[in-house]
């Protein structure tokens, strides 16, 4: 080989030398390049790579737990499974297979995991709440789905289902209104807040206060070493001052009717019970309610989001008779022995005004006139009286305004008087609308929670107390006392008395074995006929009131039951209110012993 | 075979230490960039790398033991075997990173591209010396057809785009170092100017995706930093944390917590610089460039042109695997899926480059020798 010798050629000499020259430079560009990234740059891509592998992971707080007045839990907070997934790892996932096994849309899931500016390795919650059944599915297939979490969270149970569900209330995720609101900035996207009753009332009280760990990841999520943990603190619990023995008797007994009860304690303004049905089943709630179910609920005719105790009002019927009672003694109209003739019906120019019992009760005194809840006797004491003092009492005993339970928008229900009239409909008030005012018709139209405020009131003496939700520790101070002689109220008491246990009373369905109850029926008429009520079709029947207290030497309970469409209180809603104070009575008579 | 006394004095201890350190801080850093996070975790990345290093070595002193002169005689032979490995590659290789370019026999599985591109320089310095002074025209379109189109195109077929673009730089280079006619270097300029938006366009339809991908995240790393940018962004994060001094061995995050993908293999420069920083990272670019300074003095001092253009164009192949590697993870140059010579993780490519450095050792250590 002729070439195969030492080769000296300058060109090939110079050509490599070049060729040094150029590597040399080259080197001096990387060495540039290193300079930008690690000095000019380097506090930035160290705070990059720093936040690369920390993760501050927030450890939802355990939410208080809700008693009733006598210590037993109204819910509970029990685990659940949920299902993420990295969106990293969104490519690598048979997407339309997951959705199978998860019972959800795959659409869904491309939705929520293929946001702009979701962090790649920042886990979306897929599902909450998977069965064991779809969580076996998963974990015998773990290999197809790289990425995919399941985890263990807490939801809140709702240990009796849909009673007391008005009260108790609900949790659910911030709304986009509250998303918006500064006050709820601490509060983690996928975190369920109260949203209604007490859950929502004392939210702040129960909901503590989350935990965070800090701790480094991996590209793959998996957590490494744990750098700090401040532990959660769990949210203080309540305890209500309802009796739940007393709300469960209470919302068993309306069987399928709508209606409301509340049960204060009289000498505080607990809430002893607070019924409103139909309800719902807050445990729907439990982890985010589905839209349909929403939609159910907000669309149902017989309204169940409705809480009737405060937000419905009727005329209260006969059970206004106490205010005109009252009245009437308070101001010295009639005396107790003042006596009226009734023989069915009164004649006031061309119109009649019957009373509810067709033959008439002959001639009755005030005490008979209670008992047998005499139309007749109350036209002609309304009739002394005048409008507006009727209503002057009426409004001192606490009807015609709100009772101040900050629980849900309450109306006021209303009492009408001459100034109202001229007001509100520019009329003159005439005497006929005083008689059906005079007996709880017309007009007048008043919450259950204020009937059973005006029970309370009677009961205790003449002091209003705003009704609380929470137990009392203490005694509580009445925010108002009524100027009534106290003789006025025994008078009253008495005639309560006489109307669930004296022959002829309209209350006899409460007269109970446990303690002695008083009390007074009340029908609200829903068509103008006076005509015997089971004979008409539910929705033209008339509403039934009942109010009550017990026991009467010492009352420890006062009580209104409304029932829709019930028909008279007599029947339909004073065997409710026997039954709400016979199982308050006892579990007090049980802890007396003990 | 017989020790050569003047061998063992003119041993080329320069080059050997230097690779030797090479793949010293590539095992150490392999470890930090693959240890163990969680217990469970037993990653063997390094010790198998050790291994791989006792085998290079030992080839290594094989090839210093002969005189390089015999590779000319079995140049055209091995040549053959070699474009036949690729043809097996690709027709029967295993599967792996979207490209056929692994080769299994038994529990063995290894890259013949990497033994390949060693092939390729020594079957093309031997043809050289067919030619005499300078290229025409016509013989350097008949070497590159029969010498480089072929593997050229079963490279891009298997595809293995980063084996195949050495492979035309190699040819390039070694064709430099022989010497062009000045009419051919004019020409191979404007062909060059001409070609690149059509052979461009042509490639880009023959890409796949993924390197498609590689392409727009270089020009565009930003755009979407979870997805085909991410590597380069992750690369340049980790490099740019460890600042001038380093986060300090075994202490860099971007590597042993994934963010950063093929940090053993491709990346394994960012998981030094991380630890090391700008004072060790401008360390390991000096070793390197002593390695290819050493390397073109290596291609001055040989004895013979044989010798010349062998070590020109090995030299040529650690400077391309190593600029295209580093240039990528500093992101300067798109991400083509090459090793950083001695460093990376890989088997084949640490062999192939230790047989690549006994052949310069031997050159080098040979360059007082006569022919005989």
């Amino acid at each position: 080989m002729s070439n195969n010798s030492r080769c000296d050629s300058q060109p090939s000499r110079n050509r490599i030398l070049l060729a040094s020259y150029v590597i040399v430079g080259l080197f001096a560009l990387f060495a540039i390049r290193l300079w930008q990234l690690q000095v000019l740059q380097g506090k930035e891509y160290g705070k990059i790579s720093m936040g690369n592998m920390l993760r501050i992971i927030k450890i939802p707080a355990p939410r208080g737990i809700i008693y009733d007045r006598n210590g037993a839990p109204l819910v509970k907070n029990s685990p659940y499974f949920y299902a993420s997934l990295m969106p990293e790892n969104l490519k690598q996932v048979n997407i339309q297979y997951l959705a199978d096994i998860l019972g959800i849309n795959a659409g869904d899931i491309y939705a929520r995991t293929n946001k702009k500016g979701l962090s790649p390795f920042e886990p979306i919650k897929l599902k909450e709440g998977l069965t064991f059944k779809e969580i076996a599915a998963i974990e015998t297939r773990r290999s197809d789905f790289p990425g995919l979490i399941i985890d263990i969270d807490m939801s809140r149970e709702y240990l009796y289902g849909d009673i007391g569900a008005h009260l108790i209330g609900y949790l659910g995720k911030l709304n986009p209104s509250q998303s918006k609101n500064p006050e709820f900035k601490d509060v983690p996207p996928e975190a369920f807040i109260g949203q209604w009753g007490t859950e929502l009332i004392f939210d702040r009280t129960l909901r503590g206060i989350p935990g965070e760990r800090i701790i480094e990841i991996d590209a793959l999520g998996r957590e490494i070493k744990l750098l700090k943990e401040n532990p959660p603190v769990k949210g203080k619990d309540l305890k209500l001052s309802i009796d739940i023995n007393l709300q469960k008797a209470a919302e068993e007994a309306f069987a399928g009717r709508a209606g409301a009860v509340v049960a204060l304690k009289p000498d505080t303004g607990e809430i002893l019970g607070l019924v409103s049905r139909p309800s719902f089943n807050p445990n729907l709630f439990a982890r985010g309610v589905n839209y349909s179910q929403w939609v159910a609920l907000i669309q149902d005719k017989k309204v169940p989001m409705l809480n009737r105790a405060l937000q419905s009002q009727y005329p209260p019927g006969s059970t206004f008779k106490i205010v005109t009672a009252i009245a009437a003694l308070n101001e010295g109209v009639v005396t107790p022995d003042t006596k009226v003739t009734c023989t069915g019906g009164i004649t006031y120019g061309k119109w009649q005004f019957g009373c509810w019992k067709k033959g008439g009760h002959g001639t009755v005194s005030m005490h008979r006139a209670i008992v047998e809840s005499c139309d007749v006797y109350f036209y002609e004491v309304g009739k002394r009286l005048g409008i507006d003092k009727i209503a002057e009492y009426a409004r001192k005993l606490g009807l015609g305004n709100e009772t101040g339970l900050q629980m849900v928008k309450e109306r006021s229900g209303l009492i009408p008087d001459t100034k109202w009239k001229h007001e509100k409909r520019n009329q003159q008030w005439y005497l006929g609308e005083t008689f059906n005012a005079a007996i709880g018709q017309g007009y007048v139209a008043t919450t259950p929670m204020q009937m059973a405020q005006l029970m309370s009131v009677v009961a205790n003496g003449g002091l209003i107390y705003s009704p609380v939700m929470v137990k009392a520790e203490g005694p509580l101070q009445p925010i108002a006392s009524v100027d009534i002689k106290p003789h006025v109220l025994d008078l009253v008491r008495d005639g309560l008395y006489g109307v669930v246990n004296e022959g002829g009373g309209t209350g006899g369905a409460a007269r109970s074995s446990i303690a002695p109850v008083g009390g007074k029926t009340g029908t609200a008429q829903v068509v103008g006929i006076r005509r015997s009520s089971h004979l008409l079709p539910e929705k033209f029947r008339d509403h039934a009131w009942f109010v009550a207290f017990a026991p009467i030497e010492k009352p420890a309970i006062a009580v209104c039951v409304f029932v829709e469409h019930g028909g008279h209180g007599g029947g339909a809603a004073a065997p409710i209110a026997k039954l709400a104070i016979e199982a308050y009575l006892k579990n007090e008579k049980l802890k007396a012993e003990n | 075979m017989r020790i050569n006394r003047r061998l063992v004095k003119n041993f080329d201890w320069g080059t050997f230490l230097i690779v030797i350190l090479l793949s010293v801080i590539g095992i150490m850093t392999i470890y930090s960039a693959t240890r163990p996070l969680l217990p469970h975790e037993q990653p063997n990345y390094h010790i198998k790398q050790i291994y791989w290093l006792l085998l290079g070595v030992t080839a290594l002193f094989f090839i210093v033991g002969f005189d390089y002169i015999w590779l000319s005689r079995f140049a055209y032979p091995v040549y053959a075997i070699g474009i036949v490995l690729l043809l097996i590659v690709l027709f029967a290789g295993k599967i792996g990173m979207g490209a056929q370019r692994w080769l299994s026999i038994g529990p063995l599985s290894f890259q013949p591209s990497e033994i390949f591109r060693l092939m390729f320089i020594i079957v093309v310095s031997r043809h050289f010396l067919e030619i005499n002074g300078t290229m025409g025209l016509t013989s350097i379109i008949k070497i590159f057809l029969v010498f480089t189109f072929i593997p050229l195109i079963i490279l891009l077929k298997q595809p293995d785009l980063g084996t195949a673009v050495i492979l035309l730089i190699m040819f390039l280079s070694l064709s430099i170092v022989k010497g062009l006619q000045k009419k051919v270097v004019i020409l191979l300029i404007i062909i060059g100017a001409l070609s690149i938006p059509f052979i461009g366009s042509i490639m880009w339809e023959g890409l796949k995706d993924y390197q498609k991908n590689r392409i727009v995240a270089f020009m565009e790393p930003e755009a979407d930093p979870a997805g085909i940018g991410y590597h380069i962004n992750q690369s340049k994060i980790a490099i740019g944390s460890g600042g001038i001094l380093g986060k300090g061995y075994l202490k860099g995050t971007q590597g042993p917590f994934r963010f950063l993908p093929e940090k053993q293999t491709d990346f394994i420069f960012a998981v030094f610089a991380e630890e090391w920083g700008l004072v060790g990272s401008i360390f390991l670019l000096l070793i390197y460039l002593a390695l290819i300074l050493r390397g073109l003095d290596t291609a001055l001092k040989a004895k013979d042109e044989f010798g010349r253009l062998l070590a020109a164009g090995i030299t040529a192949m650690f400077s391309t695997y190593f600029f295209i590697n580093v240039g990528m993870t500093l992101g300067i140059m798109p991400v083509v899926g090459i090793p950083l010579p001695f460093m990376s993780y890989g088997g084949t490519a640490l062999l192939s480059n230790f047989i690549a450095a006994g052949i310069l050792i031997n050159i080098r250590s040979r360059r007082f020798e006569l022919f005989y």
